[in-house]
């Protein structure tokens, strides 16, 4: 047996539209350790929220087919009772949203919001005790002033203050595992340095695992020890994140890794760019979803537009690529792409 | 006489009243949105506008292409007082200045195919191409790399790349000189902002355009940028050739904001010794007096709390405003 906290194998999300399927979700397997770090990258619609929703069990709407597993400490959240999976929601694995504006309610101040999220799961605890463990959060997450603040609605505190409450909200009942959906997209850049720097300390504290999705590689390559990249679906890329950033190896990562500006003033110039636009979920194509933009698949030959290429281990990187690409050529071009 | 400069802006300044009047003798509040600030565009260059949500920077935008009116200063366009112009002056004067805004989703009409929008700007001027309207809308989707047999169809039907090509096509049709343009890449994909970014410097090359460029983005606004103006609190706090600044920030808040940024490299574990800001940025209604970033400034001292400093040169062809401008050159990232 791993030892591994989370193992997702062969997740599969559809969503049934009037306009068609959606294949949110394709063939998804990965894991996640104790303290772990693994970082989720890829463009809007590569499926990263899906399959970190479907961790929680949240995407149980009536239209969505969701099928193979995600073990949890030992249990699988997709096939578990309800009953199963409220009591882990919180307790072993905790989420914090994008927007820390629609994730908090109005109407509540944040002391309530935080207390419920601990009375779920310690429904006899005392009102001093609650109270007492929501002032604890506060002061951890670093709100200055807590024992004021506490009666305060979220309308009263900045962007970075409510993602700070978010965070108290996710980690007061001590989550094993914290899954961050872009949690520092909505906030600028001197705050998103202190929101990171905050969940980190909060994890070395408790050795708790993070799964950090996000668009910016700047986060991943300071915050993650590994990262998925996902593209239409599928993972195309899984590679410690020193791999990634030194010789990525998937066509795609290449685009991405070549498309983000510098603030290193002797590299500008004109951006790599991935040239037409992500796939329609709908609408996959047949065969690798990145061919139609990758610019190697004429020289791979037809294989690209009729076989999905699988995830596989190339040479001695430790990465996993899924390309029809020969491992010869992948490190060749890779190991040049940061150069 | 053609001034060297396509845009100028002198000592704008654009207060928002609040919803307080001035009941019961209390003092009616402004927010200071734009503060002070003078800037100017050279021709055929690119000016970046940088700071973080409300420190001015779209409120800036919005008055020097007079979507608004400075409640003081001067905006002068190809050195033309347009300040206060109004009417018909106006209306001329928009041929010259156009915007490229954020959102491609709200600010192209659902109901209008992208024909009518990129026209739009034509029937608004009363504007006949000589080659005709269609063709003249056909030229600018060609141009900026769009289809022109998609000139019937709706917004709805094309990618946020593509929308965002559509609104600089209509930016563009009147044949302008500036083109502001308020975060044009910040809700694309990061490979579809880049893009738009080769695509804008590809446009500027062969139409000589100059660029007012805003963004949060530091190295979205690096890469495109000339020159570049840091923002904070509705005043510039350094501004100077955006090789200099980033290289050797002089202002304390242009260095914290350029160590914030994640860089996009794990062998640069640079978080330890970032400079970690506290804190968050003062309310624009009540800005601290003095230094308006000495709340949040390591460097601070009594001097800074009463004394404002004004920007002066700072070496390297840069103006900064600080008291205790950093001296030794910080080289970012290596």
């Amino acid at each position: 047996m791993t030892s591994s906290l989370l193992s997702v194998t062969d997740l599969n999300v559809s969503f049934d539209t009037p306009d068609g399927v959606v294949r949110a979700v394709s063939d998804v397997s990965f894991t996640v350790s104790a303290g772990e770090t693994l970082g989720i990258v890829g463009e809007s619609g590569s499926g990263k929220s899906v399959t970190a929703s479907s961790i929680l069990r949240l995407n149980s709407s009536t239209n969505a087919t969701t099928t193979g597993s995600a073990v949890l400490a030992g249990t699988d959240m997709l096939t578990c009772s309800d009953a199963e999976v409220r009591a882990r929601r919180g307790s072993e694995v905790a989420m914090v949203f994008q927007d820390p504006l629609s994730a908090l309610n109005p109407y509540y101040t944040v002391g309530r919001q935080i207390g419920e999220a601990y009375q779920v799961h310690h429904p006899d605890a005392s009102k001093a005790e609650v109270r007492e463990r929501v002032m604890d959060m506060l002061t951890k997450v670093g709100i200055p002033h807590p024992e004021q603040r506490v009666d305060e609605y979220p309308h009263q505190f900045s962007g970075g203050m409510r993602q700070r409450i978010v965070i108290a909200i996710a980690l007061v009942n001590s989550p094993k595992l914290l899954i961050a959906d872009e949690p520092t997209t909505a906030l600028d850049v001197t705050v998103q340095a202190q929101i990171l720097d905050l969940m980190l300390s909060l994890q070395a504290e408790n050795k708790m695992a993070i799964i950090l999705i996000t668009h910016d590689l700047g986060v991943v390559a300071e915050v993650a020890q590994n990262v998925l990249v996902m593209y239409g679906g599928r993972i195309v890329e899984r590679a410690s994140v020193d791999a990634l950033f030194d010789a990525p190896t998937h066509p795609y990562a290449w685009g991405l890794l070549g498309a983000v500006g510098s603030l290193d003033h002797n590299k500008r110039g004109e951006l790599r760019t991935v040239i037409g636009t992500p796939p329609s979920l709908i609408t996959l194509p047949p065969g690798c979803s990145f061919a139609p933009r990758c610019e190697y698949a004429h020289s791979v030959g037809s294989v690209c537009t009729t076989t999905v290429p699988m995830l596989r281990n190339i040479g001695h990187l430790g990465s996993f690529s899924a390309c029809h690409m020969s491992d010869e050529q992948i490190i060749q071009i890779g190991s040049k792409v940061r150069a | 006489m053609i001034s060297d400069f396509a845009l100028e802006g002198i000592d704008l300044v654009k207060y928002f009243p609040t919803g307080r009047s001035g009941i019961l003798g209390r003092a009616r509040e402004n927010v200071r949105a734009v503060d002070g600030v003078s800037l100017s565009l050279r021709r055929g260059t690119t000016l970046g506008i940088v700071g973080e949500s409300g420190c001015g920077k779209s409120t800036l935008a919005r008055v020097v292409t007079r979507l608004i009116e400075p409640t003081h200063g001067q905006i002068l366009l190809d050195g033309e007082d347009i300040t206060h112009a109004s009417g018909k002056e106006l209306r001329r004067m928009r041929t010259k200045i156009q915007m490229v805004f954020q959102d491609p989703y709200s600010s192209l009409n659902p109901r209008h195919s992208v024909g009518q929008i990129i026209s739009a700007p034509l029937q608004v001027q009363k504007m006949k191409p000589v080659q005709g309207e269609r063709q003249r809308v056909h030229e600018m989707m060609e141009l900026v790399g769009l289809n022109p047999e998609h000139y019937n169809r709706y917004p709805h039907e094309f990618s946020g790349g593509q929308r965002q090509r559509i609104g600089i096509a209509r930016s563009l049709i009147l044949n302008p000189s500036i083109i502001v343009a308020d975060e044009p890449v910040s809700a694309l994909d990061v490979s579809i902002q880049a893009q738009i970014l080769n695509l804008m410097a590809k446009l500027q090359e062969t139409l000589g355009l100059s660029y007012v460029f805003i963004a949060h983005d530091l190295s979205v606004v690096h890469h495109i940028a000339d020159e570049v103006a840091v923002m904070y609190l509705g005043k510039i706090v350094e501004m100077g050739p955006s090789n200099v600044v980033y290289s050797s920030p002089s202002h304390p808040y242009t260095k914290a904001l350029l160590s914030a940024v994640p860089v996009a490299d794990p062998k640069r574990h640079h978080r330890q010794d970032r400079i970690r800001l506290t804190g968050d940025v003062p309310s624009p209604v009540n800005p601290p007096s003095g230094c308006r970033f000495r709340t949040r400034c390591w460097l601070a001292t009594e001097k800074c709390a009463n004394e404002e400093p004004s920007l002066n040169p700072g070496g390297n062809g840069r103006l900064v405003a600080c008291h205790y401008p950093l001296e030794t050159p910080v080289s970012i990232g290596s």
